[in-house]
């Protein structure tokens, strides 16, 4: 396979919620998207939008109504059966009454690791989120960001080919999230995988992708495709550069306005490399870093 | 947490409305249906093997034998079932009044004294802990082994812990945010207590009344197996199952089965009239 | 689940300080309810020999009147009530007039014999519960047909079997272990059917993820997330085994447990009240020492899970 070659390929994908037998919701409607090897794409869009779906539905963990996944060239339940996904929630998940390596060894006991190829790899994934010191504790004695940080871990365990992220940082503080972005890129970089990242936070997007996708709820579809130029390896300077303010007014923008297109930074837009832009106020800036969709 | 749950009605939430009745009526059938079946075909097969085993084995008798028993011993002289009944009913439901106003006053006295209250919770865990109905000779001898109100005591310390230990809990496990609420209407600490706390503790208070009825039967039952007047079930059931009456004990048997059903229906229903907005959120029993 | 609200932020949460502070918090906490617990047996006590004192019969040490309460009400009589001297040092004297054992060692003997019946019991009936709780929750159709029943249960006095059973299969340690049995599966099973389905939906869904088997699903997830409400069942099944088989033993002719001495001694109860009262204290110790070492599993077990697991 090619570096450009799509990971993930969605092809119509309709999901419709019964209730009660008759009535219908439809939370996803007619969505098509590819997504290369090694990208960071972030799914955004208001609550209702359908984004948690869309990447359940990624994961095999609910099936479309209609339409078609392909994952690595394969549909979605042979991707999930081959153990392709690495799966990340909002809450960490983890098993309380398992230590820290525990947790991250879990994925590696169903998978069949021998023991010491078990240990070593936990060891490895642990040290990766900077956690090597706390392998023998148990979930309750680490923070909220530390937890996740273990959930992370467990999703790379076995090196899945796709990471999926589902709102990963929404529960915790603002310092402790822009913390935890910085973490998932470095890990990111570290290990080359594909991420899709659900999130409501517009600066968290803008930050962490390559490209956001921008839904709009009821019934769920994709209003926009922005991509995210911004310099790499990404730093807490990156986040004042004038660049990234453009960009997260663009997503405001493309989530305020569903209908229109064509803002500063829209479908692999225009003003991309050359990040010359007019000088702005800050106080726009601060504004837009602010702002996060509800 | 709330996710699952053992589900014991048909048809979850958001189906209402938009079916026939006559589709609702089939899906609850279909529902209910192997327990039904289950129900019918033990009867069955218990009514089958005892007939074909009729005049050899006495440990169970057919249901119809049973219900045979339970029509001519009704005014029998030896097994007075339905005096029987009555008085076992008489000692239960007594004791569990008794249990259960104790256990409510204490529970009321107790849950503004936070040690009061650190006491109260821990003995009653030891108490669940501790074979009460061991005393139940004990009883016997204080109130008099023929007199009644000593299976009407036993009963009552049964049913008093529970009560007592699950409204303390829920006088306690007041929403914080309600108390403040209530305090910022200046509200006097009376008025906390009977518009926050007592309906906070109402549902805690239903669920202990249910598994007391059950617990006022066993303890006047058991009390009964220790000696006693005769007219009673447990009596009849020692007794009977002494001399091989196994008719009778099965008799015995169905009336303290169907008297704790109808208790705990009848306190199920009072729950549902008392606190419908509670029930009604609930998909479990 | 962790609790965030005992967690430290993650810059200052070094691995030995969380652990000591849990630990410490553990210890205040079982030492303040060791000091509560004999309050209240203190309390009892005082008010037990306070209603002799004042409205008991005269006391009397070796024959002289030492004191004559003011009052009297029958029942602070010393048959209803004997003194609490009377009924400790009755663990000290010769359980049967001209024997040798002492009352104690005779009542731990039948404390044992009783125990291991109610053990039994208690063994095969955890066994079964846990065994159809897992039929149950993956079976719909099982469950609807028999969970109702199981759930009935509870609403009636499944104990009036007792004397059916013992008359039917003979009186014998068999009985009374069957007895203990059926009276710990009902809560056993009914707790287990709701502990291995209280786990985390999305557990559910990260194991999904994984593709893990059913059976890895039950073992890995279901299973230790239901051990809360399997000890919770325990220590009622605990309790139960015991009722079980003191009932079982007392209307039967079980010679050497709990709950033929207490019948025997209620017989005796006008000549040596304190006999019964050490019966009743030895079935009490049982039922506690039984309860407290399933809870002391119990706190080993779910030590990990963080405080209220």
């Amino acid at each position: 396979m090619t570096d450009n070659a799509p990971v993930v390929r969605l092809d119509g994908i309709t999901m419709t919620f019964s209730r009660g037998g008759q009535a219908l919701t439809t939370a996803l409607e007619k969505i098509d998207l590819e997504i290369r090897r090694g990208e960071f794409v972030s799914l955004i869009g208001p609550s209702g939008c359908g984004k948690s779906t869309l990447l359940r539905i990624i994961g095999d963990l609910i099936a479309p109504t209609a339409g078609e996944v392909t994952v690595n060239g394969k549909p979605a339940t042979r991707a999930r059966l081959d153990r392709d996904y690495g799966m990340v929630f909002q809450a960490p998940v983890l098993f309380d009454w398992r230590t820290v390596q525990g947790n991250v060894e879990l994925p590696l006991e169903i998978l069949r690791f021998d023991r010491a190829k078990r240990t070593a790899r936990a060891r490895e994934m642990l040290e990766l989120v900077e956690l090597g010191d706390f392998v023998r504790h148990h979930p309750y004695q680490l923070s909220g960001g530390m937890q996740q940080r273990v959930a992370i871990a467990r999703a790379l365990a076995f090196e899945p080919s796709i990471l999926l992220m589902d709102e990963p940082f929404g529960a915790l503080d603002e310092m402790t999230r822009e913390r935890m972005n910085l973490e998932v890129l470095r890990i990111w970089e570290q290990t080359g995988t594909t991420v899709v990242f659900v999130t409501h936070s517009i600066p968290e997007a803008v930050f962490l992708s390559s490209r956001v996708v921008v839904m709009s709820p009821r019934p769920g579809r994709i209003t926009n495709i922005i991509d995210i130029d911004l310099q790499r390896p990404r730093n807490d300077a990156t986040r004042e550069t004038e660049r990234y303010f453009e960009l997260v007014t663009a997503v405001r923008e493309a989530l305020h306005h569903p209908g229109s297109t064509g803002s500063s930074g829209s479908t692999s837009s225009t003003s991309s490399s050359g990040s010359a832009a007019g000088p702005r106020p800050p106080s726009t800036g601060r504004l837009a870093v602010e702002g996060a969709v509800g | 947490m709330s996710a699952v749950v053992v589900r014991t009605r048909p048809g979850g939430a958001g189906g209402r409305g938009q079916e026939t009745w006559s589709g609702r009526w089939v899906r609850r059938l279909r529902f209910y249906l192997p327990a039904v079946v289950v129900f019918v075909g033990t009867l069955a097969v218990w009514q089958v093997f005892a007939n074909a085993l009729a005049g050899k084995v006495t440990v169970l008798p057919a249901p119809s034998v049973i219900v045979e028993t339970l029509r001519n011993h009704w005014d029998d002289a030896r097994y007075p079932l339905g005096a029987a009944m009555q008085g076992t009913l008489t000692e239960a439901l007594g004791g569990l009044a008794l249990g259960t106003l104790a256990g409510v006053l204490v529970a009321l006295a107790s849950a503004r004294f936070l040690t009061a209250r650190d006491i109260l919770l821990p003995v009653a865990v030891a108490a669940s802990a501790i074979p009460i109905i061991a005393m139940a000779p004990l009883f016997n001898a204080w109130f008099g082994i023929l007199n009644p109100l000593s299976k009407m005591m036993m009963a009552a310390v049964l049913v008093f812990f529970p009560v007592m230990a699950n409204v303390t809990l829920g006088l306690v496990s007041v929403d914080k945010a309600a108390l403040e609420l209530t305090r910022s209407y200046a509200s006097s600490e009376w008025a906390v207590v009977r518009k926050v706390r007592i309906p906070n503790a109402l549902p805690y208070f239903f669920t202990a009344l249910k598994l007391a009825t059950t617990l006022s039967l066993i303890g006047a039952i058991v009390a009964e197996y220790f000696g006693g007047q005769r007219n009673v079930l447990g009596r009849i059931i020692v007794e009977s199952a002494s001399s091989l009456a196994f008719d009778v004990t099965w008799a015995a048997i169905m009336l303290g089965a169907a008297s704790g059903i109808v208790t705990y229906l009848v306190v199920a229903l009072l729950e549902r009239l008392v606190i419908p907005w509670h029930a009604s959120q609930r998909s479990e029993q | 689940m962790s609790n965030p609200a005992l967690a430290a932020p993650a810059g200052l949460a070094s691995p030995a300080t969380v652990g000591m502070r849990v630990r410490a918090a553990g210890r205040v906490l079982v030492s303040r309810r060791a000091r509560l617990a004999l309050f209240t047996v203190g309390l009892a006590l005082l008010f037990w020999e306070g209603g002799k004192l004042l409205f008991g019969v005269p006391w009397r040490a070796d024959g002289a009147l030492i004191w004559n309460p003011p009052f009297r009400i029958p029942f602070f009589n010393d048959i209803n009530l004997p003194h609490i001297w009377a009924v400790l040092g009755g663990f000290f004297q010769p359980w049967q007039r001209g024997k040798e054992l002492l009352l104690w060692e005779y009542l731990a003997g039948a404390a044992l014999f009783t125990w291991r019946e109610a053990g039994l019991g208690f063994l095969f009936g955890s066994a079964i519960g846990l065994v159809l709780a897992t039929v149950f929750v993956h079976s719909r159709l099982l469950e609807r047909a028999f969970v109702p029943y199981v759930i009935a249960s509870q609403t009636i006095p499944i104990i009036a079997l007792a004397p059916l059973i013992i008359s039917a299969f003979g009186q014998s340690m068999g009985s009374v272990v069957l007895i203990a049995t059926y009276l710990v599966f009902f809560p056993v099973t009914i707790a287990m059917i709701r502990g291995l389905r209280s786990f985390d939906p999305r557990a559910l869904e990260l194991m999904r993820s994984y593709a893990s088997p059913r059976r890895a699903i039950y073992w890995k997830l279901r299973l230790p997330a239901s051990l809360p409400y399997f000890f919770t069942s325990l220590k009622i099944a605990a309790t139960a085994s015991i009722v079980g088989a003191i009932i079982g033993e007392a209307p039967g002719g079980i010679q050497n447990g709990l709950g033929r001495v207490i019948v025997t001694f209620s017989n005796y109860y006008a000549t040596g009240p304190e006999k019964l009262w050490c019966a009743v204290i030895a079935s009490a110790l049982l039922g506690l020492v039984f309860y407290g070492l399933i809870a002391l599993v119990e706190a080993r077990t779910l030590r990990g899970r963080g405080p209220a697991g």
